[in-house]
């Protein structure tokens, strides 16, 4: 049972599992939802799908299945009188008449699809489109013997608009393969446990040494409780062409604040210059001096460039050569001074690495970097984490 | 078992079929959705209906999974044994039974919250994974196995600070609570002011819905602040007319946002479509 309808889901790209089928069916059994189809569609996306950005796929899945059983299977298996019959009761011989307006109830609802993809706007008025108070077939406090309601609040049983078909929930659909969970447990990995601040965890062993040695009397010990000790300090690339990367680099902050109790950062453009800025919104009137990020924070922070590299050479190379302002020295000497203070440090691109070698800028940045660049990806990301963790890859390239 | 709208809550249709099944099926529900939307409420309101006890365990970043089942309280131990107190020969004295534990051990079947689930460090749910689902935990100091009497009705809540893990998804029903259309908010703003004067009612809503829609909004005020905000409009007797022809913000403003960038966005807007009705 369902099973076809399974397979549909998965085919949709749902992750669903089998527990969740059987949870279905087994919601099924117990009739918590009888022979009404709303209230399947309700049910089953309730059991089978655990997230909000997937709800358009199950959406899509669902018109996709049913669109088929409703042709085959429910024609066959339901006898036209009791439909016939459900819809009489509710209309007067003269709506009756006028039901053969569009064809019939089937016919309705294929024409309601089709108007659904033809209409791109919210619609007031008129006879045809979808929206309110007209006298077309589909919309809400208008007048059609046969028509659609949509967003009109009635009863539940007889409200014809299939939810499916809304899809609302389109906004939230991300092809997630770089999801904020993902990432942090990728970047989880550069967790290194230390006993840092305050004392408040009994250390039972210490304790029980502790009073031994007072002949029995009472001596507490306590001991701070495991932190991740970690240190990182994220610059960022803003603007300009980092713009498509946008998301990615949101995701990539949220995981990372949220996993480091130790972590700054900064943003630059294109390549770092002299000075960073915190915030971007007051970035011409509150900067930093880089060289200061170089006395602030030790050698022992992790330091980690996201950026996509792509910009002119001489941004890298030449004095002046800032698309923004001018800088007395390339961008390529505060590379140079930030690798050799920090004893690791690695790049995320978030270009595919397909892409790198059509851009001369990131050639020269992983050069610079010692071919410590890395794509933003999930792999990617735990490759770079291997590095900083490394002790090795301390080395800073000689200037 | 039928939950639904009660006298000062609003549920939605499909929330109440998801109520229902995981009360039928005994399986949690996890629900999501934006803040303000009623998430804790419902527990609240579920168990009010049912007429059994709510236990909440309220999530912190600090909290551990173990806390929920029970903590071992060896400081008082070791102090009991100092004084020479009885009690200290039977460890169990020593075991405080968490939220779990209670919710196990409650003499009728009854509401556990989870409330915030997401707050809790990343491995949490993962600690939680065979205790809801087997609903029992081992007791290791005293090896007692707890078990539930009666499966209770277990309420996740969680603000989509962090994802869940997979496995632990898919033991839970899941329902995302959506904002609610302008009729069901109506309705809810009737169940919280049922004096409110129908066309400030409608007024309201409409500004309240016109800022939600607002591009580029910090933080989008949901049914939780709209009830504040009418409550203060009705407080201070802001008619209508007050409301309509307030030019800049709207009377109040404070209740509704609550991010000094978005009323400086509401203000910047108010001015340029006043500059243009000139």
């Amino acid at each position: 049972m369902l099973i076809e309808f399974f397979f549909c889901l998965r085919k949709h790209g749902l992750k669903t599992s089998i527990t969740e089928l059987l949870d279905l069916l087994n919601a099924l059994e117990q009739q918590v939802v009888f022979a009404d189809i709303e209230a399947f569609y309700y049910l089953a996306r309730l059991t089978l799908v655990k997230d909000e950005s997937q709800f358009d796929r199950f959406d899509r899945a669902f018109a996709d299945y049913f669109e088929g059983v409703e042709q085959v299977d429910l024609a066959e298996a339901i006898p036209e009188d009791w439909l016939r019959r459900s819809m009489q009761r509710q209309l007067t011989e003269e709506d009756k008449a006028k039901l053969q307006a569009l064809g019939g109830l089937d016919e309705l609802l294929k024409t309601f699809q089709e108007r659904m993809k033809e209409q791109q706007e919210r619609h007031q008025g008129g006879n045809k489109w979808i929206g309110t108070g007209g006298t077309s077939p589909f919309g809400a406090y208008g007048y059609n013997p046969e028509g659609i309601r949509i967003g009109q609040d009635g009863s539940n049983a007889r409200r014809a608009v299939k939810v499916w078909d809304k899809r609302e929930f389109r906004d939230l659909d991300t092809d997630g393969e770089l999801n904020n969970r993902t990432m942090q447990l990728a970047l989880r990995k550069l967790r290194k446990f230390a006993r840092s601040g305050s004392a408040d965890e009994l250390d039972l062993d210490e304790t029980i040494r502790a009073t031994s040695k007072k002949a029995g009397l009472l001596d507490l010990k306590w001991r701070p409780e495991r932190h991740n000790a970690v240190k990182v300090l994220l610059l960022f690339d803003v603007g300009g062409s980092m713009d498509d990367f946008i998301y990615e680099c949101q995701q990539l902050f949220a995981a990372a604040r949220s996993e480091f109790k130790h972590l700054e950062f900064f943003y630059f453009h294109n390549c770092v210059y002299e000075e960073v800025w915190q915030s971007n919104e007051r970035r011409f009137s509150e900067k930093t001096p880089t060289r200061e990020l170089i006395n602030r924070y030790g050698r022992d922070y992790k330091l980690i460039f996201v950026g996509d590299a792509t910009m002119g050479p001489y941004e890298i190379a030449y004095p002046g050569g800032s698309v923004e302002h001018w800088n007395e020295e390339p961008g390529a000497v505060w590379m140079r001074r930030l690798l050799n203070h920090f004893d690791s440090a690695v790049w995320l691109n978030p270009q595919p690495r397909e892409h790198w070698r059509w851009h001369h800028s990131i050639d020269m940045m992983h050069e610079l970097m010692s071919a410590r660049m890395y794509p933003m990806s999930l792999d990617g990301i735990s490759d770079a984490i291997t590095t900083l963790l490394r002790k090795s890859a301390t080395t800073a390239p000689v200037s | 078992m039928q939950f639904s709208s009660t006298s000062n809550y609003i549920v939605a249709d499909e929330l109440a079929l998801a109520v229902q099944a995981a009360v039928t099926l005994e399986k949690p529900l996890l629900l999501k959705g934006e803040p303000g939307t009623g998430k804790t409420k419902l527990a609240e309101e579920l168990a009010a209906s049912l007429e059994v006890p709510l236990l909440r365990w309220q999530i912190k970043s600090t909290s551990k999974a173990q806390q929920g089942l029970y903590e071992y309280d060896a400081v008082s131990r070791l102090r009991d044994s100092q004084l020479g107190s009885d009690k200290v020969h039977d460890i169990a004295n020593y075991i405080k039974p968490g939220k779990l534990w209670q919710a196990f051990t409650a003499s009728e079947r009854p509401v556990l919250l989870i409330d915030e689930i997401d707050k809790a460090d990343i491995e949490f749910p993962n600690d939680l994974l065979h205790e809801l689902d087997q609903m029992a935990f081992h007791v290791y100091e005293t090896g007692e196995q707890i078990s539930a009497k009666h499966r209770p009705i277990v309420v996740i809540t969680s603000n989509n600070e962090k994802e869940l893990p997979d496995a632990f998804l898919r033991r839970c029903f899941f329902h995302y609570i959506n904002f609610p259309d302008a009729e069901t908010l109506a309705k809810i703003v009737d169940v919280h002011h049922p004096t409110i004067q129908r066309d400030l009612l409608e007024t309201a809503l409409e500004v309240f819905f016109d800022v939600r829609k607002l591009p580029n909004i910090k933080k989008k005020p949901s049914t939780s602040e709209l009830i504040d905000w009418l409550k203060l409009l009705l407080v201070e007797d802001i008619g209508v007319k007050d409301l309509k022809e307030s030019n800049g913000l709207m009377p109040m403003f404070g209740a509704l946002l609550k991010n000094e960038q978005d009323v400086q966005l509401v203000e910047k807007l108010a001015f340029m479509s006043r500059r243009r009705e000139r």
